[in-house]
This record gives C-alpha cells, sequence and structure tokens, in this order.
C-alpha cells in the first residue's frame, strides 16, 4: 500500500493530498472542462455561450444579485459542513437533508411556542434544531455501531420518514397555525428573529446576520479536525480504520460522535432562512440542501475554504440563472452546468491524481536506475 | 535456473528479468522462472516477499516495467486479466468470489452467459459442460445447489470449476489451504493431481513448506523481491527450503550478554482466541516476560501469532487473563493499554502502523495521541510533535526530505525506522515487535536491531515475533514454538540451529 494503491474513493473526498502546482491544476482543468460541456450544451440549443454567460455576470455581479448569492451561500455553506464531518470519516451521511428540515420544523414551533429576552430565544431555537438534526442522526449511527446497517440506506430512508413525519406534525391539529393560504408553525416572535444587514453597498437587500454562524462553523470545522485531539482520531480513522484501531481508537465511538456531529450541523442549515426571512416553518420551507450539501462538499473537498468557494459558485449560478428566462434561455442550463462542475472537479481530481503517481513512479525507477543499487523489498500490494 | 528443468516440450509458462518498482521499493526484480507443463508448480517465500506482485503481474492485473512474459512459447503483453483468462490462465484467489445466493451453475457462468437465440440463457448446455467438467478432474461438483450450502472445501473447487469453464490451462492457486482444515488439504491436493494428469499447469503459491513439499513436482524460491533458487521437491527438506527462504545473508543479531532481571513486565495466562468459525486459533498460550528480556515466538506463518498479538493490544475479543506489572489489563482498551506502556511494531506496517496519506508528523502522533509531546488537554501540540518526529528521525536515522513529507513516500526500511522511533518513544515498559525487520533493506535491518538491543539493556521487556529464524535465535533471550494456536516447544536460544528450529516450528522434530 503506497500512494498509487490510494482508493478512489480516498481521492474523492480528498483525502489524498495533490502537492504543489498539481492542486492548482485540477480545479482550473475541472472549471474548463465544465465551460466546454456548457458551451456545447446552448450550441445545441441554439444559444451563443459567450453572450449567454455575459449575461450571467452582468446580472450577477449586481448588488441585489450578490445579496442573494450570499444569502443562499451561507445556507449551502452549512450544508456542505455538515456532509463534510461524515465524509472526513467515511461516513456518507445522505440524511442531511431530512435531519435539516425536521430540525427547522420542530424548532420553528419550540421558537413560536416561547417567548424569551432576545439573545436567549434565539440561542434556544438554534439549541433545538441542533438537537433535533443529531437525534435524528444518531439513529443511523446506533444502527450501524450496534447492528453494521450502512449509514448510506439507513439515511436514505430515514429521509422518507423526516418528510411523512413532517406533513404529519404540520398540520392544523398539531404544530401548525393558518398562515394566508398557507399552513406552517406559529411564527417566532421579534425576540427570536435575527435581524438582517445591510451590507452591500447599493441595495437595501439585507444579508442574513446568521452569515456570521456560517462563518463561525467553517472555523469551528477546521479548528475541530486539525487541531483538536478528537479531529485528529477522525480523519485517522478516515484514513486507515485498521490502523486507528492499532492506535487505540474507538472506532465505534468515533462513528457515533462524528454522525451526531454531523446531524448537529445539519440542524443548522435550516436557521438562516428561519430566523432571517421566513420566521416560521411552512410547506415552502426551502427543500434538497441536504443533496446540494453533497456535492458542494465534493466540490470543496471537505476543505472549508474549498467549500466554501464552492458555495459561492452555486450560489452564483442560481442567482444569476434568475436573468435567462427574461433573455429567452432555458434556466435548466445552469443544472446542466452545476452538475458537469461536480462531475468534471471529480474526473479532474482524478486524472491529475494518476498523472501524479505515473509522474512519481518515473522518478523512483530513474533514480534507482541511476544512483544505488537497487533494493529489492516486499511491497505488500 | 534453465537447468532446473530439462524436458524437451516447450514451457507453459517462462518468466524472464521481470521488474516491478513501485513508488520507494521494488516489489521484483529480475525475476525468472519456467513452469512446465503438466507440473504443479510451488512458488514459496515469507510474507511480502513478492509473490503476490508476480502473480499480479502474471494474471495481468499489474505490469511490469521490465522483463518478458512466455505462455506455451508465445511473447504476451497482459493489459487486463481479460487478456490472461484469454491466454487459458486461470485463477483461484484465495479469498473466494462468490455470490452466496446464485447456485453454482449462476456464479460458474456469471459474465460468460451462454447465450440461446439472442437474449435468452442457455443454461442447459452450460449446465452439462459443468457436469462434464467436474466428471473429467473428479470434482463432484453439483451445479444446481446453492453457494450458501457448501463448505470451504466445495466452494474452492467450484472456483476452480469457475475458471476451468472458462477455458484455463494453467491455474494460478493463491494460498490456497489457507482457509483449509487438513481434511479438506487432502482433498484439494487429490484434486489438484487429477487436473495435472489432464495434462493442467498448476502455479500453487504457499508459504506452508510441508504442503509445498508434498504437492509439488517443481518449486521457486522468492526472496526479497527476486528468485533465489528453483528446486526438485524430491532433493530439498523442509529445512533447507526454510534456509532457502529465508536467507542466511544477513547481518547477524547477536545479543549474548544476558540482561534479564527477575521483574515479570507482562505475564499472559491461558490466553484463547476464538475465530468467526468457532476456530480456536490461539488456544490457552500462557508466558511471562520479565524486564530486560526479549521473549521470541517462533512458528511457521498462520499458526496464531498475529491474533496473540492482536489479543494483547486488546485489538480482538479473548478469554485469558494478561498482565501488565501488577494490573490485570484484561479488560482495558487498546488506548488504555497503550497508555501503560506498551509499544507495538506492528506486522504489517501499511494496515496498522501508519497513515500512508499524513505527513511523518502526524504520523508520530498516531497511537500516542493522548500523550505529550503531541497534545495539551485535546489539542494537538502541533509544535511539540513536529519537534519530536525531527527528534526521531535524527536519533533513528529515518531517511527523508523532512518531516512534512507523506509517510507513503518513504521507502519500507525508513518508514520502519519511525514506528521503531515513535514506539521506542514514552518509557515504554513492554514492546511487541512483530517481524520488525520484514520488508527493510539490511542496513536498517542490522539499525533496528541495535535498537532493540538498546532498549532490552535499559529494562523493556520485548515480545519478538518472527519468520527470520537468524533473528529470533540471535536477539531472543527466551524462545517458544508455536503451532496451531498452542506453545508446543520451549527453546534455547544459546544452543539451538536454525535447523532444529525449524523442525520444531513444523511440529516433526524435536526441539532441542
Amino acid at each position: 500500500m503506497n500512494s498509487a494503491e490510494s482508493t478512489f474513493t480516498d481521492r474523492l473526498l480528498g483525502r489524498v493530498r495533490l502537492s504543489g502546482l498539481l492542486s492548482l491544476a485540477a480545479p482550473v482543468l475541472a472549471v474548463v472542462f465544465a465551460g466546454a460541456v456548457t458551451s456545447i450544451v446552448l450550441l445545441v440549443s441554439g444559444d451563443p455561450p459567450l453572450e449567454t454567460l455575459g449575461v450571467m455576470i452582468d446580472y450577477g455581479t449586481q448588488p441585489r444579485s450578490i445579496g442573494l448569492m450570499l444569502n443562499s451561500a451561507t445556507t449551502f455553506y452549512l450544508a456542505a459542513i455538515a456532509v463534510a464531518i461524515g465524509f472526513r470519516m467515511n461516513l456518507f451521511n445522505i440524511g442531511v437533508d431530512g435531519q435539516y428540515r425536521l430540525a427547522a420544523l420542530i424548532a420553528a414551533a419550540v421558537g413560536g411556542a416561547v417567548v424569551l429576552p432576545g439573545p436567549l430565544h434565539v440561542a434556544l431555537i438554534i439549541f433545538v434544531a441542533m438537537l433535533v438534526g443529531a437525534g435524528w442522526a444518531s439513529i443511523a449511527a446506533l444502527l450501524k455501531v450496534k447492528r453494521g446497517v450502512s449509514e448510506v440506506i439507513s439515511t436514505i430512508m430515514l429521509n422518507a420518514i423526516a418528510t411523512s413525519l413532517g406533513s404529519w406534525l404540520l398540520n392544523r391539529e398539531r404544530l401548525a397555525v393558518q398562515v394566508g393560504n398557507n399552513i406552517g408553525t406559529k411564527p417566532i416572535p421579534e425576540s427570536g428573529q435575527v435581524p438582517g444587514m445591510a451590507i452591500i453597498p447599493g441595495t437595501e437587500y439585507k444579508v442574513f446576520g446568521l452569515i456570521i454562524l456560517a462563518v463561525v462553523v467553517g472555523v469551528g470545522y477546521h479548528v475541530l479536525l486539525n487541531r483538536t485531539r478528537f479531529g485528529f482520531d477522525l480523519r485517522a480513522t478516515g484514513r486507515s480504520e485498521s490502523a486507528a484501531v492499532a492506535s487505540g481508537v474507538n472506532v465505534k465511538k468515533m462513528v457515533l460522535i462524528a454522525m451526531i456531529m454531523s446531524g448537529a450541523a445539519a440542524g443548522l442549515i435550516g436557521m438562516p432562512q428561519l430566523l432571517g426571512a421566513s420566521y416560521t416553518y411552512s410547506l415552502d420551507f426551502p427543500t434538497g440542501l441536504g443533496f446540494t450539501g453533497i456535492a458542494i462538499a465534493l466540490l470543496g473537498r471537505n476543505h472549508p475554504v474549498g467549500i466554501a468557494f464552492g458555495a459561492l459558485l452555486w450560489a452564483f449560478l442560481g442567482t444569476s440563472s434568475e436573468i435567462l428566462q427574461i433573455h429567452e434561455i432555458a434556466p435548466e442550463i445552469v443544472q446542466i452546468m452545476q452538475g458537469t462542475i461536480v462531475l468534471s472537479v471529480i474526473i479532474a481530481y482524478e486524472l491529475v491524481h494518476r498523472y501524479q503517481i505515473t509522474a512519481e513512479q518515473r522518478r523512483v525507477s530513474r533514480e534507482l536506475a541511476s544512483g544505488t543499487p537497487p533494493r529489492a523489498e516486499g511491497a505488500s500490494v | 535456473m534453465e537447468g532446473a528443468v530439462i524436458s524437451t516440450s516447450t514451457p507453459a509458462v517462462e518468466l524472464t528479468g521481470i521488474t516491478k518498482r513501485f513508488p520507494g521499493v521494488v516489489a521484483n526484480r529480475d525475476i525468472a522462472m519456467s513452469v512446465r507443463q503438466g507440473h504443479v508448480h510451488a512458488i514459496v517465500g515469507e510474507n511480502g516477499a513478492g509473490k503476490s506482485t508476480l502473480m499480479k503481474i502474471l494474471y495481468g492485473m499489474q505490469r511490469p516495467d521490465e522483463g518478458e512474459i512466455r505462455i506455451n512459447g508465445n511473447g504476451v503483453h497482459f493489459r487486463s486479466p481479460s487478456d490472461a483468462i484469454a491466454a487459458g490462465i486461470g485463477m483461484v484467489h484465495q479469498h473466494f468470489m462468490l455470490a452466496d445466493n446464485l447456485t453454482v451453475l449462476e456464479n460458474v457462468v456469471l459474465g460468460s452467459e451462454p447465450r440461446k437465440g439472442g437474449i435468452a440463457l442457455d443454461f442447459g448446455s452450460a449446465r452439462k459442460k459443468i457436469k462434464e467438467i467436474s466428471d473429467t478432474y473428479s470434482l463432484g461438483v453439483d451445479p444446481d445447489v446453492l453457494v450458501e450450502d457448501l463448505g470451504v472445501g466445495a466452494r474452492q473447487r467450484v472456483e476452480i470449476l469457475k475458471v476451468l469453464y472458462r477455458g484455463a490451462r494453467i491455474l494460478i492457486l493463491d494460498e490456497p489451504t489457507a482457509v483449509l482444515v487438513p481434511q479438506e488439504v487432502d482433498e484439494l491436493f487429490g484434486n489438484l493431481r487429477e487436473l495435472v494428469r489432464e495434462g493442467l499447469t498448476i502455479i500453487f503459491i504457499s508459504h506452508k513448506l510441508d504442503e509445498v513439499l508434498s504437492v509439488a513436482d517443481a518449486i521457486t524460491v522468492i526472496r526479497r523481491g527476486t528468485t533465489v533458487a528453483s528446486v526438485n521437491p524430491r532433493d530439498v527438506t523442509a529445512r533447507q527450503l526454510a534456509e532457502l527462504m529465508v536467507g542466511s545473508e544477513l547481518p547477524s543479531p547477536e545479543t549474548r550478554e544476558s540482561t534479564v532481571t527477575d521483574v515479570v513486565a507482562l505475564s499472559v495466562r491461558n490466553l484463547s482466541v476464538h475465530s468467526p468459525g468457532e476456530r480456536c486459533v490461539v488456544d490457552g498460550v500462557s508466558f511471562d516476560i520479565r524486564k530486560g528480556e526479549v521473549l521470541g515466538i517462533a512458528g511457521v506463518e498462520g499458526n496464531g501469532q498475529a491474533e496473540l498479538v492482536e489479543a494483547i493490544m486488546g485489538m480482538r475479543p479473548a478469554d485469558g487473563e494478561i498482565r501488565l506489572g501488577q494490573e490485570d489489563i484484561s479488560t482495558w482498551s487498546t488506548l488504555r493499554r497503550r497508555e501503560a506502556g506498551i509499544g507495538y511494531i506492528p506486522e504489517d506496517r501499511h494496515r496498522h502502523g501508519l497513515l500512508l496519506e499524513a505527513p511523518l508528523w502526524e504520523n508520530r502522533i498516531l497511537g500516542h495521541q493522548t500523550r505529550r509531546p503531541n497534545v495539551k488537554g485535546p489539542w494537538i501540540d502541533r509544535a511539540g510533535a513536529r519537534r519530536d518526529t525531527q527528534r526521531i528521525v535524527e536519533q533513528y536515522d529515518v531517511r527523508t526530505p523532512g518531516i512534512e513529507v507523506d509517510a507513503a513516500a518513504l521507502s519500507g526500511g525508513n518508514q520502519q525506522k519511525l514506528i521503531v522511533g515513535r514506539e521506542m518513544s514514552g518509557d515504554p515498559v513492554f514492546l511487541i515487535a512483530s517481524h520488525p525487520t520484514r520488508g527493510v533493506d539490511v542496513g536498517a535491518q542490522a539499525a533496528i536491531w541495535d535498537h532493540l538491543r538498546a532498549a532490552r539493556a535499559a529494562g523493556l521487556a520485548v515480545l519478538l515475533i518472527s519468520a527470520d529464524l537468524d533473528e529470533l535465535i540471535g536477539l531472543s533471550d527466551t524462545l517458544k514454538v508455536i503451532l496451531r494456536g498452542r506453545i508446543v516447544a520451549d527453546v534455547d536460544p544459546q544452543n539451538v540451529t536454525p535447523e532444529q528450529l525449524g523442525s520444531a516450528m513444523t511440529g516433526a522434530g524435536e526441539a532441542a
């Protein structure tokens, strides 16, 4: 086992690091490739690629669009971090989607039911959301630890259960009230709201106050993983479970904790929207963010800064797609673009990695052939 | 090599000058061998000697950097296993690749289903063909039973039938007896003789010498990545074969001045480990290791050594009592045992000893992630860990461009020196050294021996597991022989020869 034998999953989840310029080559390659594919699709559908891109950039860089973009990026970022916590340990928490929806629903209901002084009210709602997300994720974690059930399967099924449970709870006999022609939880009073910030010059549009939460979570994620003993154990388990066991890591405990943390982070996903805009969990609360999170975590290779770029790119594409319809270009082109980017990032990293392996092998061969006489050593391959 | 097989027919397989390099190591170097048609040709060598790599090359899973492969006299270049299959080579893997919930017939045809009229599957003709093959070679395989109802021996015969069904005339069997009980081994050998009688060629990979001697028509020995001898099984004894496998080119690991004290550091009583199949892999093992003592465990690999070590480390459930000093540690976690001062040089450093894709200083933390200088409370002390890694690199002569490079970039010997340095830090009271010099170059080997000797002189208790008999005899103060999970003999390392030890290991001769 050497770098030549790291698995595809290792490379997919960014546990294998590329060195020097190569680490830049991969994303550049990916963007170029995604651009090429999108251009072909645009040409086929009869739209000029460059002008389309120009229109999107024009619209996307207007102050209001930037505000919109930052707001969706905040949510995306939290979703991707929740997914990435699991990824770093080889846990595929597909259930982030169900976790955040259930967490937002129950947190909204609790927030609407109580009245507390300002910051305390907000803290309670966020705490409840994290608790529900963690609780829902812990079901999958316990099933894996106690019964060996793959977390991929159980979290997918728990998503479906969360959907049903959500619609059962969101009923006027239980947690919901009639709001206009919609039903939702009782609106959260002002003490539980987080005001937006008009920080972008040239527009009144307000950025979610909880964008700060996303920054804190990102920094916390980085510190936890890279600076703490717990993070070391978590990364070690992700890199080599057998080596982690031999070093004294209790892998079952790590699975449990990592999954619960991933779920707690998932609980935060709905908070910027809930406390900064909707104030109620109603039928039109955004869905599917958990899956967007998976794509962005892959795009950002589980790195807190990489994920930030991924979230911004995703949000930019989403926001600027709104203008396309006016120019009679199908906005679905953006989804094609997003899909292509994820795919090409994965392929680009794989290609660059393979190049690195062969380059390394050539270098070793050259050194062995020229310099010191070759030593034969057992390679357990 | 050529002279070893005198034959008028072309060899079924001929390898010349096969070399395969991986970053940091050469897995195969200048391999030359010739397998005669209709022979059972055994390839023997220690784990890590390069047998698997060679077989992967022959089966098209790896491409050699240099060298030539000839099948029935024709040069070939395999790009994938399907090329090898097309050339009539079949591989029976050590771990069966069968779908339990399908029948034998379905498993055999899987991937090369016979068609009838375009889409329909022609199970009839497949069943007929399987019966034919089974009868020709007396395999006794019934095509219509579910694989999950079959025992291990029968599953292996299904695997053999599967490759025969695909037209293989040359069969590679990778450690086929590892999973079998003795009666099944006998049956397998009966089947193999049937196969060669019908003109098939079998390449048999093993490190179990008695089995090799009983079944092979020719033997090639691999050591440290290259073929060192081709011998006729009628002309050699298990002892001579063991010597060829282990080699005697190495510097002698002499340790003569006894440093053994009276203080027992580790005591093991009636330790038993059961495998999932309820087989007893370690059976009532007891021993004491005193401070300043090296206890060597000799044995043919796969006789319970790995399980014994994992039980002492707390990585595997076991019955019995383990005491470290005065304390009963039987119920402790691996982490607690490590914290109490057990160091561990694992047998497979890539699986258990290193994070290959992590820098050296992170590898320094591994296994010591609760102790200074690596951590301060819940925080990783990066500066402290880096400083101490630098110390290990200097003291243990780890050849590396720096402590930020990934462990995978180092050669095996330097990886091992890093592990030895790490496990010696933090004042261990007891060290498990499992094959400490396997797969390392001669220079690193001598250095590692020096470190073990120095630690022993400083009062460390060491459990040494090795397949290298010179290493065992040279380093150990006390030697025990393990066979089928039991300690079967105590040997005085002062007065024993590798030959005597070799026969004690196979349970054949009398211990000294």
